[in-house]
Formats: C-alpha cells, sequence, structure tokens
C-alpha cells in the first residue's frame, strides 16, 4: 500500500535478523531473567577458583555436618558503636553421650571476621595461574565458616556447590556440543541428500526414540572401567550423554534442512551462481542456526538432568569429581536429609540452572523466527 | 484399510524388536572381561584363589569363549523359549526374578500415564482457552517448575516433607504385611494406596510438558478456518471446542505415548530406587552395579520392549482417531 | 410488504481491533441492503476490510476484533422459511456473539461458505458429518433423515456418487469437490441468505466457472439473497445485481452493476476498472515495439523435454506412483519475444520453467540455447559447473515476492549477490551498480541498506527483478510474477518488464494460471494441460480462435469484466477422451 517514496526509513527497516531476534527476544522479561542466572553460573563455573572461600575437598574432624551459619554486616561494639564488618557467630559443638548424636549451638562469643576479596589459601586458576584473592574468605586464614553448611567429612557446601558448577555446566554444554555435531552430520545428511539416506538415518532416529534412555545410559556407564582417571570418566560420560541425547536435534535439523532446500530464496542463490558451499553457508544456515540455539538451549537442561541423576546413582561421575549429581548421592538417605537438609543444596543449584535454561531457551525459540509474522 | 495398517505397523515392529535385542546383548557384552573375571574378582576378594583352567572350564560352560553373534543366537534363542540365562549374583535363573518386578514396573508406568493424561488434557485445554488469565500463568508457572525438577530430586524432597512433617516412611509399594503375601485384594487395594506418591513424583515432569503441548496445540487449532465454518453453521462455543479443534489437538496428544512411555519407563528407574520399589529399577541398578549382566540384559531388553510396545499403541490409536494417517 | 424491503439492512457498521497501538477500524461507517434473489458483490483489494464486513453479520470476527456500533437489521420475514406479512426485525449487531439467539440465525437465516474449502473442513470428520451436523443443529431431525438429507443436498451440488461420497474425508475430495461440500453445508437448512467470501478465490479458472453457475442456479432455485466477497472484476462482471466498493474500512461506492462498470465515480473504482480493462487487450507499448522490432533468431529450442517424478508409496514392497509433470513438451523462444505458458494449477508449467532454468534435473529431451556469440549447447545435458554461464545469460523470476528473497540479507546484498559470486563486480563498483539497478527498477538508491521485510509486496517483485537483471541476461523465465499482487499493481509490474525489454533487449517466458496476464504481455502462447501442450500460437489467435477444446474451455471460464457480455458466452466443459 505504501508508495514507492514513502518508504523513508525507520530502525525496522535497517534491523539485521540478529537485531529483529534480540527486539523479540528482550520482551520475553523470564527469558531475559534466565540469560541472566545462565550467565551468571557459566561465570562461575569459569572462575570459581576466585569465588569459592576454600578447596573444596578440605576437609574439618570437627565441622562434621556443620549447619549452616547466616552472613551478618553490622557488626556492633561492646562500647554501643557499631562498624561494617562482615562477620558469621560461630557455634560450638556438644556430643550427646548416649546417642553419639552431635548438636551445633550458636555461640554469639565466638565471631568470625569474613572479608571479601581477602586473602584466602593460595590455589591455582584453571590450574596454571596461581591465585589468591577470593570472592569472599575469612579475615584470618584458616578461620572456617559454612554459609551453607558442610558435609559429612566437614568440607564446605558452598565451595562444593561452586565446584559442582564447574562440572555439571560444562558437561551440559560440551556434551550438547558433542550432540550437536553429529546431529548436524546427520540431519544435514538426511535432509540435503534425502533417499534412502534419509530414509535410514530416520529409521535410526526412530529407533534412538523409542528406547527408554535410562536403562541404556546405566547399561553404557556400567560397561565403563571404574579404574578409570576422572578426566577420562568425564569425557566417556559425556559421550555416553550426547549419544543418548542427539536425536531431537538432528530431527529439527533435517526437518530445517528440508524445508529450507526447496525454498525459492536458496533456489534463486543457486540460480545466482552460488556454490553448494555458499548456498548452504550463506544462505541456508543463517536461518537455521537460530533455531538450533534455541534447540541447543534446551537440550542443555537435559544433559544437566542426566548428568546428575546418572551420577546420582553412582553410574555416572565419580568421586573425587565433584558435579552437582555427586554432591546429591550424600543426600540419599532419607535420615542423612532429615539430619542435614542443606546437603540438598546442589539440587537447588540444579533447579535453578534448569529452570534458567528453560527460560532461556523458551525464548530464544519463540525469537528464532523473527519473520514468520510476515506475508499474512 | 485400518487392519491393513495396523498389519503394516506389526511387520515393521519385528526388525525393530531385533533390534532392540541386539542393543540390550551389546550392553550386556560391553563391560570389559565378563562375569568369570567378575566371579574370580569377589572370590579372590575374600581369600580364594581360583585356577585359571576352572575359569575357563567355566567359560566354556557358559559358551563365553565363543564370538559375539554365536552367543547372541544362544542367548536370544533362549530369550524366545523364556529364558533369560542364569543370574550370577543370585544364583537363580534370571526368568525366575524379573517378572513380578517387571509386572510391577508396567502397573507404575501405566498408572502414570493415566494420571498424567487426566490431568493434562483438562488442564491443557483451560489454560488454551482462557489464554494469558491469571489460571493460564498460575499453571504456566507450576508446570516451568515442574519440568524444571529432575524427579529422583522431587522424590528426595517428598520423602523429607513426609519424614521431617509427618513422620511417615513413604517408600515402598506394599505395607509390611502384604510385602511377602501372595496376590490377594487385600493387597491390591493396599498397592494402589502405596502407589500415587511414585506416580505423581513421576508424572510431574511429563504432565507439565503435555500440558505445554495441548496447550500449544489447541491454540493453534483455535484459530483455524473450520473452527470459524463451525461457528458460522450455530454451533455453540463449548460444543465446537470439544468437537472440532480439541479433536484435533488431541492427534499429538496420542503421540505422546510413544515418547513419554518410554520416558516414563526410563524414569522409574530412578524413582524406584530413591523410594525403593520392588519394581525393575533397583534390581536393574544392582545387577548392573554388580555385573551381573544377564539379570541386567533381561531387564533392559524388557523395559526396551515396553517402549516398543507403547510406540506401537500410539501409531494405531493415532491411525483410529486420524483417516490421513491410515490413508496413507 | 413488497419486494422491496431488504433481507439485510446493515447500518453505520464499524468493527474495530484492539492492537497494541490502540484500536484499528477495519469497517468504517458501512451501510448497505441485501435484497432477497439479489446478488451482491462487495469488491476490494486484500486489506480493505471487506471480510470483516462480512464476518460482523454473524458476529464471528476473530477476537480481538469487536463491532463497535452500528446496526445490522434481519428481516427474518423475508428469508425464505418464514416468509410472512408480519415484520420480524432483529439487530444483529446487539446480540452477544455467544448468545442462543445468535446462534440461531447462523447456518439456518443466514449460511457462510469461506475462500480455502481445504482448511474450512475439519479434516478429521467426514463430509456427512460435518452437513448433517448443520442440519441437526437447526431441526429436530433424525440421524437417517438427515444423512438422507445430506445426501439430497451432496446430488443438489452436483457431486457424483453422492450415496458413497458421504462418507468420504475432505483431503479425498478435489478442491471443486470440497467447496462444492461447503456450498452443500450452506444450503443445509435452506438459509435466506449466503455469504460467500471469495469462494473462488483458491479455484482455478475452469473450477471457479463451474461454482459461480452453481451458485446462481441455487440463488434462482431458492430465492436467496447472496453477499459475494472478492477482489476480481470479471467476477463481478458475471454474477452481481449490485456492486459496492470497498476501501480502508470505507464504502467508497455503491450501485447497481451497470453505472459502476461503465459510469464509476469514485477514483478508486476507477482505478480499478481501469487496471483490468488495461489487462483486457495487447499492450500498446508491447505492439509498438514489435512492428519497430520483429522477433529476431531462436534464443532457445526446448525439444521433447520430459520430466518425471516418482512419489514413495511409503512402503518398501510397492513401487512409487510415477508423475509426467512435463511431458515431451517442445517450444521456441526468438529474440525480443515474449512466449507465455498458461495452464491450471497441476499442469506442469511452474515444472517446465524450472526444468529449463536446471534447477531440477530433467527426464528426457534437450533445452538448446544460443548465446551470443552464436554457440548452441544442450542445457539438458550439461554438468553443473558449465551451467554456470548460461544460468547468466538466463535469470527467473519467482511468484511469491515473501519467499524469493532471502529475509536475512539486505537489498543491496540480494542484488549484488549475483554479481559478486559471478566475479563480475565488487566494491565500490558493486554498490554503485546495485544503485543503478535500483534506479532501473523504479526504487530509490536508499533502499540498498534495508531489508526485505522493509518493503510492500509490489516492491519486494522489483527487488526480485533487480536481480534478475544484475547480470545482464537475455532471456527471463517470469514464473507467476505477477499472481502474489493486487490487481492495479500488475499492469505496473507488466509495464516495468516491457520497458526493461526494451532497454535491455530481454526475451521472456511468462508463465501464469492469468489470461488476460498473458493476453497483454505475450506475443505468443502455449497452453498446458497435464504436462503437455496442447495448442501453441500467436497470443491473439489463440485467444479469439482457440482450436483445442481444452483451450476453449478455458477460455470460456474466463470471467470477463464487462457486465453487458454476461450469458453471451457459451461455456463449454472439457473432459478428456480415455
Amino acid at each position: 500500500m505504501s508508495s514507492i517514496a514513502s518508504t523513508t526509513g525507520n530502525a525496522a527497516d535497517q534491523a539485521s535478523q540478529w537485531t529483529l531476534m534480540w527486539w523479540a527476544f528482550r520482551r520475553h522479561r523470564l527469558a531475559v531473567l534466565g540469560l541472566m542466572i545462565v550467565g551468571l553460573l557459566y561465570f562461575i563455573a569459569a572462575f570459581v577458583e576466585l569465588l569459592a572461600p576454600y578447596d573444596p575437598d578440605l576437609s574439618n574432624a570437627r565441622a562434621v555436618n556443620h549447619p549452616p551459619q547466616a552472613l551478618h554486616f553490622i557488626k556492633k561494639e561492646k562500647d554501643g558503636g557499631w562498624s561494617f564488618q562482615p562477620y558469621v557467630i560461630g557455634m560450638t559443638q556438644k556430643r550427646d553421650p548416649i546417642t553419639l548424636a552431635t548438636t551445633f549451638t550458636p555461640d554469639p562469643t565466638k565471631t568470625v571476621d569474613v572479608q571479601f576479596f581477602g586473602k584466602g589459601e593460595p590455589t591455582k586458576l584453571w590450574g596454571i595461574f596461581p591465585v589468591e584473592r577470593r570472592l569472599i574468605a575469612p579475615k584470618v586464614l584458616g578461620e572456617r565458616f559454612y554459609l551453607i553448611g558442610a558435609d559429612r567429612l566437614g568440607r564446605d557446601m558452598l565451595s562444593r556447590v561452586l565446584y559442582g558448577t564447574r562440572i555439571s555446566m560444562s558437561i551440559g554444554l560440551l556434551g550438547v556440543l558433542m550432540s550437536l555435531v553429529l546431529d548436524i552430520f546427520l540431519g544435514g545428511l538426511s535432509g540435503s541428500y534425502g533417499g534412502w539416506i534419509d530414509a535410514t538415518v530416520q529409521r535410526i532416529v526412530e529407533f534412538k526414540l523409542a528406547m527408554p534412555t535410562i536403562p541404556i545410559w546405566l547399561g553404557l556407564s556400567a560397561a565403563l572401567p571404574q579404574d578409570w582417571p576422572p578426566t577420562w570418566r568425564y569425557f566417556a560420560i559425556t559421550i555416553i550423554l550426547s549419544l543418548i541425547g542427539w536425536t531431537e536435534l538432528a530431527r529439527v535439523v533435517r526437518g530445517r534442512f528440508l524445508a529450507l532446500r526447496t525454498e525459492d530464496f536458496v533456489i534463486a542463490a543457486r540460480l545466482d551462481g552460488c556454490s553448494q558451499m555458499r548456498v548452504i553457508f550463506r544462505h541456508m544456515l543463517p536461518s537455521m542456526v537460530s533455531h538450533i540455539i534455541a534447540s541447543v538451549s534446551l537440550a542443555i537442561p537435559m544433559m544437566i538432568i542426566a548428568e546428575t541423576s546418572l551420577s546420582f546413582l553412582g553410574l555416572g561421575l565419580l568421586p573425587p569429581t565433584i558435579s552437582w549429581g555427586v554432591l546429591l548421592k550424600e543426600a540419599q538417605n532419607v535420615r542423612t536429609i532429615a539430619e542435614a537438609p542443606w546437603l540438598f543444596s546442589p539440587g537447588v543449584a540444579v533447579c535453578l540452572a534448569v529452570l534458567a535454561l528453560n527460560f532461556l531457551g523458551d525464548g530464544l525459540r519463540d525469537a528464532a523466527d523473527p519473520y514468520a509474522q510476515e506475508g499474512r | 484399510m485400518l487392519l491393513a495398517y495396523v498389519l503394516k505397523r506389526l511387520f515393521w515392529s519385528i526388525p525393530f524388536m531385533f533390534a532392540v535385542s541386539l542393543v540390550a546383548f551389546a550392553l550386556i557384552q560391553a563391560p570389559p572381561g565378563d562375569f568369570v573375571t567378575s566371579l574370580a574378582a569377589t572370590l579372590a576378594q575374600s581369600g580364594d584363589v581360583v585356577e585359571q583352567a576352572r575359569l575357563d572350564a567355566l567359560r566354556e560352560r557358559y559358551g563365553l569363549d565363543q564370538p559375539f553373534l554365536v552367543q547372541y543366537w544362544r542367548w536370544i534363542t533362549g530369550v524366545l523359549h523364556g529364558d533369560f540365562g542364569q543370574s550370577f549374583e543370585w544364583n537363580q535363573p534370571v526368568s525366575d526374578l524379573i517378572w513380578e518386578r517387571m509386572g510391577l514396573s508396567v502397573v507404575l508406568a501405566i498408572a502414570t500415564l493415566l494420571f498424567t493424561w487426566a490431568i493434562a488434557f483438562p488442564v491443557g485445554i483451560y489454560s488454551a482457552v482462557k489464554k494469558y488469565s491469571i489460571g493460564d500463568y498460575i499453571i504456566s508457572a507450576i508446570g516451568f517448575i515442574g519440568l524444571s525438577i529432575p524427579n529422583f530430586l522431587l522424590g528426595l524432597v517428598l520423602m523429607y516433607i513426609a519424614v521431617v512433617h509427618f513422620g511417615s516412611d513413604t517408600s515402598g509399594l506394599f505395607s509390611e504385611q502384604y510385602q511377602q503375601a501372595p496376590w490377594s485384594w487385600d493387597k491390591f487395594i493396599d498397592l494402589l494406596k502405596h502407589l500415587w506418591i511414585p506416580v505423581i513424583i513421576l508424572g510431574t515432569s511429563s504432565t507439565a510438558s503435555l500440558i505445554r503441548i495441548m496447550r500449544a496445540n489447541l491454540l493453534d487449532e483455535l484459530h483455524k478456518p473450520y473452527v470459524t465454518t463451525a461457528r458460522a453453521k450455530g454451533l455453540s462455543e463449548w460444543h465446537l471446542l470439544v468437537k472440532y479443534p480439541v479433536r484435533l489437538a488431541l492427534n499429538p496428544f496420542v503421540s505422546t505415548i510413544g515418547w513419554a512411555f518410554p520416558q516414563l519407563v526410563s524414569g522409574s528407574v530412578i524413582i524406584s530406587y530413591v523410594l525403593s520399589l520392588p519394581t525393575a529399577g533397583p534390581l536393574l541398578l544392582q545387577a548392573l552395579l554388580a555385573q551381573d549382566m544377564y539379570l541386567a540384559g533381561a531387564f533392559i531388553l524388557l523395559l526396551c520392549c515396553l517402549s516398543v510396545f507403547g510406540m506401537i499403541v500410539s501409531d494405531i490409536l493415532l491411525a483410529i482417531i486420524d483417516p490421513r494417517i491410515r490413508y496413507r | 410488504m413488497t419486494a422491496e424491503t431488504p433481507v439485510i439492512e446493515v447500518k453505520n457498521l464499524v468493527t474495530e481491533f484492539a492492537t497494541r497501538r490502540g484500536p484499528f477500524r477495519a469497517v468504517d461507517n458501512v451501510s448497505f441492503k441485501l435484497m432477497p434473489g439479489k446478488t451482491l458483490c462487495l469488491v476490494g483489494e486484500s486489506g480493505s476490510g471487506k471480510s470483516v464486513t462480512a464476518r460482523s453479520i454473524l458476529q464471528i470476527v476473530d477476537p480481538p476484533g469487536r463491532i463497535m456500533s452500528g446496526q445490522i437489521l434481519l428481516n427474518r420475514h423475508m428469508t425464505r422459511r418464514g416468509r410472512s406479512e408480519t415484520a420480524d426485525t432483529l439487530d444483529l449487531a446487539a446480540l452477544n456473539p455467544r448468545s442462543s439467539a445468535i446462534r440461531a440465525i447462523r447456518g439456518r437465516d443466514i449460511a457462510m461458505i469461506f475462500q480455502e474449502p481445504m482448511s474450512s473442513l475439519s479434516p478429521v470428520h467426514t463430509i456427512g458429518n460435518q452437513i448433517g451436523e448443520a442440519i441437526r443443529l437447526h431441526e429436530n431431525v433424525s440421524k437417517a433423515e438427515a444423512r438422507a438429507r445430506t445426501i439430497e443436498l451432496l446430488r443438489k451440488v452436483e457431486i457424483p456418487n453422492a450415496d458413497k461420497t458421504i462418507d468420504r474425508y475432505p483431503f479425498e475430495y478435489s478442491g471443486g469437490m470440497r467447496q462444492r461440500a461447503m456450498i452443500a453445508m450452506a444450503l443445509a437448512c435452506n438459509p435466506g441468505v449466503l455469504i460467500a467470501d471469495e469462494p473462488t478465490t483458491a479455484l482455478d479458472v475452469t473450477t471457479q466457472a463451474e461454482i459461480l453457475s452453481l451458485i446462481k442456479k441455487l440463488q434462482d432455485d431458492e430465492g436467496m439473497a447472496v453477499l459475494f466477497i472478492t477482489h476480481d472484476m470479471g467476477v463481478v462482471a458475471e454474477i452481481a445485481d449490485e456492486v459496492a466498493v470497498m476501501r480502508f474500512g470505507k464504502l467508497v461506492e455503491h450501485g447497481d452493476t451497470i453505472s459502476i462498470f461503465e459510469n464509476p465515480q469514485h477514483d478508486y473504482t476507477k482505478m480499478l476498472l481501469g487496471s483490468v480493462k488495461q489487462l483486457d487487450r495487447p499492450a500498446p507499448r508491447r505492439l509498438a515495439r514489435r512492428a519497430e522490432h520483429p522477433p529476431g533468431n531462436t534464443l532457445l529450442d526446448v525439444e521433447g523435454l520430459k520430466k518425471t517424478f516418482f512419489i514413495d508409496s511409503g512402503s518398501f514392497f510397492r513401487k512409487g506412483d510415477e508423475l509426467h509433470a512435463v511431458n515431451n513438451v517442445t517450444l521456441t523462444l526468438r529474440s525480443g519475444e515474449n512466449l507465455g505458458i498458461v495452464g491450471e494449477s497441476g499442469s506442469g508449467k511452474s515444472t517446465l520453467g524450472r526444468c529449463i532454468m536446471r534447477v531440477y534435473d530433467i527426464s528426457g529431451g534437450a533445452i538448446r540455447y544460443t548465446d551470443r556469440d552464436g554457440m548452441t549447447s544442450d542445457l539438458a545435458t550439461l554438468p553443473d559447473r558449465s551451467l554456470m554461464a548460461a544460468r547468466r545469460d538466463l535469470r527467473m523470476v519467482f511468484q511469491d515476492p515473501f519467499a524469493s528473497l532471502n529475509p536475512r540479507m539486505t537489498v543491496a546484498q540480494l542484488i549484488g549477490e549475483p554479481l559478486l559470486v559471478n566475479g563480475v563486480l565488487s566494491g565500490k563498483a558493486l554498490n554503485d551498480r546495485v544503485a543503478e539497478l535500483l534506479g532501473l527498477v523504479g526504487l530509490p538508491a536508499t533502499a540498498m541498506e534495508r531489508y526485505p521485510h522493509a518493503f510492500s509486496g509490489g516492491q519486494r517483485q522489483r527487488i526480485g527483478i533487480a536481480r534478475a537483471i544484475a547480470l545482464e541476461p537475455r532471456i527471463i523465465i517470469a514464473d507467476e510474477a505477477t499472481s502474489a499482487l493486487d490487481v492495479s499493481l500488475r499492469s505496473q509490474v507488466l509495464d516495468l518488464l516491457l520497458e526493461l525489454q526494451e532497454r535491455l533487449d530481454l526475451s521472456f517466458i511468462f508463465i501464469s494460471h492469468d489470461i488476460a496476464v498473458i493476453r497483454y504481455f505475450c506475443d505468443r502462447v502455449a497452453v498446458m494441460y497435464k504436462g503437455r501442450i496442447v495448442e501453441e500460437g500467436p497470443t491473439e489467435e489463440v485467444c479469439s480462435r482457440p482450436v483445442h477444446p481444452y483451450t476453449q474451455s478455458l477460455l470460456s471460464a474466463v470471467p470477463h469484466p464487462d457486465p453487458r457480455m454476461r450469458g453471451t458466452r457459451v461455456r463449454t466443459r472439457y473432459r478428456e477422451q480415455a
């Protein structure tokens, strides 16, 4: 309806696919929140050495199942004045002489001063760069505080959950990336050649979908030698997860490929003289990438749940590797968690991560095709 | 037409089942060493020394020195006769150990599926029809959370709450007096009383995803031209909704048996372990950890077959409700 | 009461859609009357609000649309079923859209049929079920009786073997049969008013002619008032007693058919009729050019071209069916000539175009192309690599201006793509050339940095044309290049193509289902039917003296935009000999 002259530019006219997607995405408040949480989690995963107050394996016989301590910020002096000094209230341990159960009671006379960006025990970032400063550390080196409690060996849960973030979040991402390679390969093969190749791949996909995943995971992981070093096992588990989790994306890729192959603009590109490579990379992939990203962000939470479940059952990652699932294995017994409910904290982390990724993926999926509304 | 479709579908499931059995057997064979090795290791731990000759004799007796396909052939012909091999750990034929537990697994999976449908169907319709209402938002929020909690975690939390706040133990499928008792009506009632907890735990995430699917499908269908046609006929909104869009949105819903059933079968393994239910799960896990591979293989094979069976049922149901499929 | 009393009287109707940017007025103060036994055509281009007007009458506007004000008076005593002397008038606009009062009207007093017969019928219910439902909703009859009446209705709309086809599903019907079934459903309760919302737009022209005469016949039998919504002035001339022209939600002109066609008052009506009438003759510009520059040597010589598709039967054991989409087609195109290929959907005309471009590998025959240096090569057997050169000379313009432009590339990238990948130009020179090409197709150079979504359909088609001429081709294959455009834009685009032909010395193969467009644009025409060319010759000759019975039937079915011609032509139906 608008005449040719009337197309005086507005911002949307010159907006690229990514700009349009960002605009659509921004409207989803929950998705933006999800993006921020996911960003934070991956930040933690990357720089956990700088964030965790203690070494996750540092045990303490006097702090077995130590309950969480609240962080206070304003310290009142005896003379009535006050100062800004974060601290926690210490606890004294008592053992019931009959039941032998230990109880912790807060003791206001004992306080542990805490410092932001203080010095902790030296460690190495990524095993390479020596670092000392921590986001949060005791003011006096060697003092202990447990913001979310300690486990049965007196290890700081907060540090353990933070370190678990690295393994759990990375195994999700790595697993999805591995299956993505498989997916794009098979989906692309299936979608671009068609015929019997497509039929074969489709049968495999169907077969795979009819399989109950967990028994097969369990079977495969049980087949891993128990004496493998942790890194081998980490990669082996990642491969198993990606083997099981790949089909969904292959379907997306194939579907998009098949649909795009006959799109007029792709045919036009071929007729323009574009090489096969250019048609795929310049014309077809850009319209798939957004869908793939959305599917990936929805697949990562599945992987995280899968890893957590496997490790929880003792068939995934094994200690001394620290992942949320490994940590939750400690919380298997009802009696244990009744005594020390903070052992659940890795579960909270799992839920938070999965929820955030789901929100993010949902928002991405809705924003994935900014052109879908057009032409109606 | 329908009969031909069903026959064709059943025929196609034969190679499928074959592939399933191959996968299950490959899993049995996958661990390094065989159960004789594990046996030797266990015996060695308890101080016994086993001679190599005796181990070899054992291998020969079980045919473990044969090539893969020969062993597979022995195993699968046995399975077809109802012989799943010998459980090394229990020293019993596998077939004596599995059937009751498999039966309870099936009961659990089907009960959960029914629960899932019973909740997801009406709630999904409500959510779509009352789009963007407060109820819809609440349902979506619950759905998101339901999807995000791994079900074993949900199980743990519920158990924690039950123990701490109600002082009762929620694990198991039977009360103590029925645990060893033969089947009776009372035992069945007792089973139902215990079943609902694992059903809710197991069903939460699939219910949440089904609600989302139902809502999205129905929203799609609600604006199709045939709805306008029906409205222009003078059909009331309620009749119209039930006869047309809901009927069409049912399609993807029925096809969920195909994918949700394997998921439920899967999920029940973990839930059963957490809640210590006498189903296939805990025994499978135990067998896997002990490398009792014939027992594990039998469970994996049967669980896979259960999934394939769910797939077939869903395909046939789809053909019944959608003429376009059976005429293709 | 006399026949002067209308069945429906719409007074000052206003329907609005609530949008994020405030209310959008889709129907703005519209008034008209429907007389019993008469047809009122509501005409307008896409987005004029004509469909919303029709839906407002039955209160079935999809939310967020709502009737804001005005009256829709239904004189029930004027409908056939309740004809009486006492006035029984009902204001439909005042009824609640969910009330049983309005539901009793829908399908009983006023029935409606829609544009897409496939999606307007439920795919999982049988035709009989859907029609029978309409009967049983409004009349207290038994299932058996409803079924008997349904069969009767299907016979009335000329569906063969009605007693068997009643149990079929919509996907087993052809497009025309589906629309007949829709009509049967609408007639189920002998309504006094039939609202037909573009009922023939999705159909081929021969099917359209059959449906139109069916509606006419039923109207004569039953004395219904018909509100017919269309954008096609030819259809209007064919069936309307009265015409109402809509634009931007307003009724701009209203009158009886002859006076509207012969003496239009409003500029918009004049423009609409003008663009239709302009297309009703050969383009003068083309004729003038041919007189000066008669077509030259043969450029393209297609001989015995075949394309067979294999349809997978979905089973391993049964062999798939073969579909001969293009069957032994022989054509020649001379330089400076426009060759039209006309046919209905499924005739294989688009496949033919794509085969010539070698989008598809062909199954047999030869495509001999003579290049600038006089060298002739057979495109059918060329390997993909050697096709590059030929594809610089042969270019294509697509039907859908939305699907054929990659939404993720700017206009400059789109038009520059062929120049870039063929290594013709790059950098600044490429930019200048793109600006020049935009100028050639009548777009400002400022369009370069924008994405396709910033343009309307007609403008996008110009972008597509600019891309096609970027490589200075010699032949352009235009596949339904004007079909997706409103009629007022069609002649503009065709004129642009003729202008480019003069400037750039182009030859066209123009594929279309629209005889008027072919007649305007093409020197010669080939008529395609089921993969074969049944007739070929100079356009005027084929149009005025068709030889093949299929061509005769096709031409006789084309509605003529002149109401005085109505009934003067005999329509023939083509039946293929077995």
